[in-house]
């Protein structure tokens, strides 16, 4: 038995709440399959799974808005369907002992305090549960007041009782707490911005942060381009980014210092590139959606993916698995902007790009000035895992595959 | 009352009338409406307007005439069968519900069923167990029928032409107590389409779902709990199949409350589809339990006080409606 949890979707996200289910207990999922959509600050994100099996229950309902970490479902694991496996247990707020009988589990299972309840002889080792913290009194609640309290922000489970039947919270008891305690509404946006400070802080704090920058010719690959999408219907031609993102993803696999996380006091290089690309939402703020193995992409898939996942991610519907393992950032003004861009790393990863926008400038070669169309890119890298001169050699090696286009269809 | 006002009788008996008049094909059957002129004389006087040829009393036999009505709307007319209560029409219900109901499926939709069945329901006129019952909702489990309750004088005056023009058998119930309700006369304009539910009296806190003979109670008790200071929205189904759920799902929404009036026995009761329906689709709006006012699961006795205790009255509906808001019931 796998108890799955509220999935957390950045270091900086506490809550989540499920707007839909796909799954019903019974259901057989395999790994990879969306479960749930859920609501983060980040936006609408599918949840995946993980393993093969069969869910066997919903342990949070649609429109409950729990901590990270919470069990949202149950999972009967494939593998251990047909074996009496002792469930694993599920946290509770009280710190339960640990138990020895599937009996004394199952009592567990399900918080029963109830000392009138357990009679039973077989049962009788159950360890002296007043040691236990009490649960807290959870109000009952109206679903309108669950609705409007949700609406309103207002965590409603540390209420007391409502006025209503049994004390039950009702939309007049909600209303009134609102009035008496007025918070402004925090909107998604807000909570973003919120979310978005709060881990740029955090990575100005704790990363030493060195920027390098470099202008890269982009004559060749304009006009490998060009010639590439002469007959190809719009939405079937590359786009400079393409190659770009490409080169970068090309150029990581030799330098693995700059591809992977720092977590508590060491790094860990990733095998493969999974290629973070910021995205601005149209709302305000960004997201960060990962390519996976892009190393591995030709041009044309990764100008698909680029296309599919921007739609996505202003739409929602981006995956967890996109959400979680970028092990590298490429931060792109696009043609708007500005010329250059230095970024900020997104902890744990330990380097980011900046792709400013691409321009027609004087450029000299062998001491005669021609027109050339560059691209001015930044590499920020964090100076406890990599250094400045491996950080040049990196740029510089994107460069090569940026003068050779043909070399990454 | 003035010479501007007419009753139930006098509107449902002006409808029969004019769907006769403007179409030949209608005509009018069943027990004692000939003559006799309808035991609630709702036919009186009209065979000697059309004669026994188009008002024609038939033999004590619900089975045979609403066969009979159905073989005659196959084959092109447009019969409207009167049958004395709703408890009688249970000896005809294999016609209507095997027949009436299904042979627009079984026949692959090429025969219809263009009848109207009209039928007196409901208690207070002390007629005991055998005549007084609600069985409206056992209609509205059927598919293939329609099932419409005028509870106003002008849905009693408009509602019958809508019901001939339906290519489907469509049963109207008339309660017994409305028969001599007057009102001014109406006009078109009153009587809305009649798969549409009509919110009679508009409010905010509670939603009181109700039809029939149960309405002028219902907002009877809306009047009442407005002197307490709780604005109710009386909401009359007036089609009991299809049901408008958009109309009342509308008015929960707002109020967050709904309390369903149904003088059908509570289990299994149409009230009871209602709350089903109204808890599925409107879970997240509600403040309180859906509810519902019903009979007492007793045959309709005879003595009057026994039988308004067994049938829904003002005070409860007033009482239920005080205790979903939470206030005190006066004494």
């Amino acid at each position: 038995m796998k108890i799955l949890t509220m999935p957390s979707f950045g270091a900086d996200m506490a809550k989540g709440s499920i707007v839909k289910w796909n799954v019903k207990p019974g259901d057989h999922v395999s790994k990879g399959d969306i479960v749930a959509s859920i609501e983060t600050m980040k936006g609408l994100i599918d949840m995946e799974v993980y393993d093969e099996g069969t869910i066997t229950k919903l342990v949070a309902v649609e429109g409950e808005e729990l901590e990270i970490g919470r069990p949202i479902a149950e999972l009967q694991l494939t593998n251990e369907e047909s074996s009496n496996n002792k469930p694993e247990q599920i946290p509770t707020d009280a710190a339960l002992p640990s138990v020895e009988t599937i009996t004394t589990q199952v009592v567990n299972l399900s918080g029963k305090q109830d000392k009138e309840d357990k009679k039973t002889p077989n049962i009788s080792n159950i360890p002296d549960h007043s040691e236990l913290k009490p649960k807290p009194q959870i109000p009952k609640i109206s679903p309108a007041a669950r609705f409007r309290a949700k609406e309103l922000g207002i965590d409603w489970r540390q209420l007391a009782q409502g006025n209503g039947p049994n004390g039950a919270l009702q939309l007049n008891d909600i209303n009134a707490v609102y009035e008496m305690h007025p918070e402004p509404q925090e909107s998604p946006s807000d909570l973003m911005r919120q979310a978005i400070a709060s881990t740029v802080s955090r990575s100005k704090r704790d990363i030493p942060h060195y920027y390098l920058q470099l202008d890269m010719l982009l004559d060749n690959a304009v006009r490998w381009l060009r010639e590439h999408n002469a007959d190809l219907p719009p939405n079937k031609r590359i786009l400079i980014n393409a190659v770009i993102y490409s080169a970068i993803a090309r150029a990581l696999t030799s330098f693995p210092a700059f591809n992977g996380f720092y977590r508590d006091g060491h790094y860990e290089s990733s095998d493969s590139v999974h290629l973070g690309n910021a995205i601005s939402l149209r709302q305000g703020g960004l997201m960060v959606a990962a390519i996976h193995d892009a190393q591995h992409l030709g041009l044309i898939e990764m100008m698909e993916k680029i296309t599919d996942q921007v739609n996505r991610a202003r739409k929602g519907g981006l995956r967890m698995s996109e959400m979680q393992e970028a092990t590298v950032t490429v931060s792109n003004l696009g043609d708007r902007g500005s010329d250059s861009i230095q970024s900020i790393i997104l902890p744990p990863q330990v380097a980011i790009f900046g792709i400013g926008r691409q321009r027609t400038v004087p450029w000299i070669v062998d001491n005669t000035v021609s027109c050339a169309s560059i691209v001015s890119m930044s590499l920020a890298a964090d100076h406890r895992v990599s250094d400045g001169h491996l950080g040049a050699r990196l740029l510089n090696k994107i460069n090569k595959y940026l003068q050779k286009p043909e070399t990454l269809i | 009352m003035n010479d501007q006002s007419i009753t139930y009788r006098e509107a449902l008996k002006t409808a029969i009338s004019e769907a006769m008049r403007s179409d030949e094909r209608v005509f009018l059957m069943g027990e004692d409406v000939g003559n006799y002129g309808g035991c609630y004389a709702v036919s009186k006087g009209l065979s000697d307007e059309f004669g026994a040829d188009r008002v024609i009393d038939t033999p004590l036999s619900e089975s045979g005439f609403v066969g009979a009505g159905i073989g005659a709307a196959m084959g092109g007319m447009r019969p409207i069968v009167e049958v004395m209560t709703v408890n009688f029409s249970l000896l005809a219900l294999d016609q209507i519900v095997n027949n009436a109901a299904t042979l627009r499926h079984m026949s692959g939709n090429q025969i219809g069923i263009p009848l109207v069945i009209r039928m007196a329901t409901g208690a207070g006129k002390q007629l005991a167990a055998q005549h007084s019952h609600s069985l409206e909702n056992w209609y509205a489990h059927v598919p293939g029928i329609k099932v419409l309750v005028p509870s106003t004088v002008a849905d009693a005056r408009y509602m019958l032409a809508m019901a001939l023009a339906d290519p489907d058998p469509v049963i109207l119930f008339e309660h017994v107590m409305l028969y001599n309700e007057s009102a001014a006369i109406p006009a078109p304009k009153d009587c809305p389409d009649m798969h549409q539910a009509v919110v009679r009296k508009s409010g905010n806190d509670i939603s009181l779902i109700t039809y029939g003979g149960s309405l002028s109670k219902t907002l009877e008790a809306a009047k009442e709990l407005d002197s307490h200071g709780i604005s109710a929205e009386v909401i009359d189904l007036r089609c009991l199949r299809p049901l408008d759920t958009h109309t009342l799902y509308q008015s929960v929404e707002k109020t967050h409350r709904v309390l369903v009036v149904d003088e059908g026995w509570r289990t299994g009761s149409l009230a009871a589809e209602i709350c089903a329906l109204i808890a599925e689709d409107c879970f997240w709006s509600l403040d309180a339990p859906p509810s519902r006012i019903c009979s007492k699961e007793v045959p309709i006795p005879y003595p009057q006080h026994l039988e308004r205790a067994a049938t829904p009255q003002v005070a409860q509906v007033v009482e239920a409606a005080m205790k979903l808001l939470n206030r005190e019931v006066p004494a």
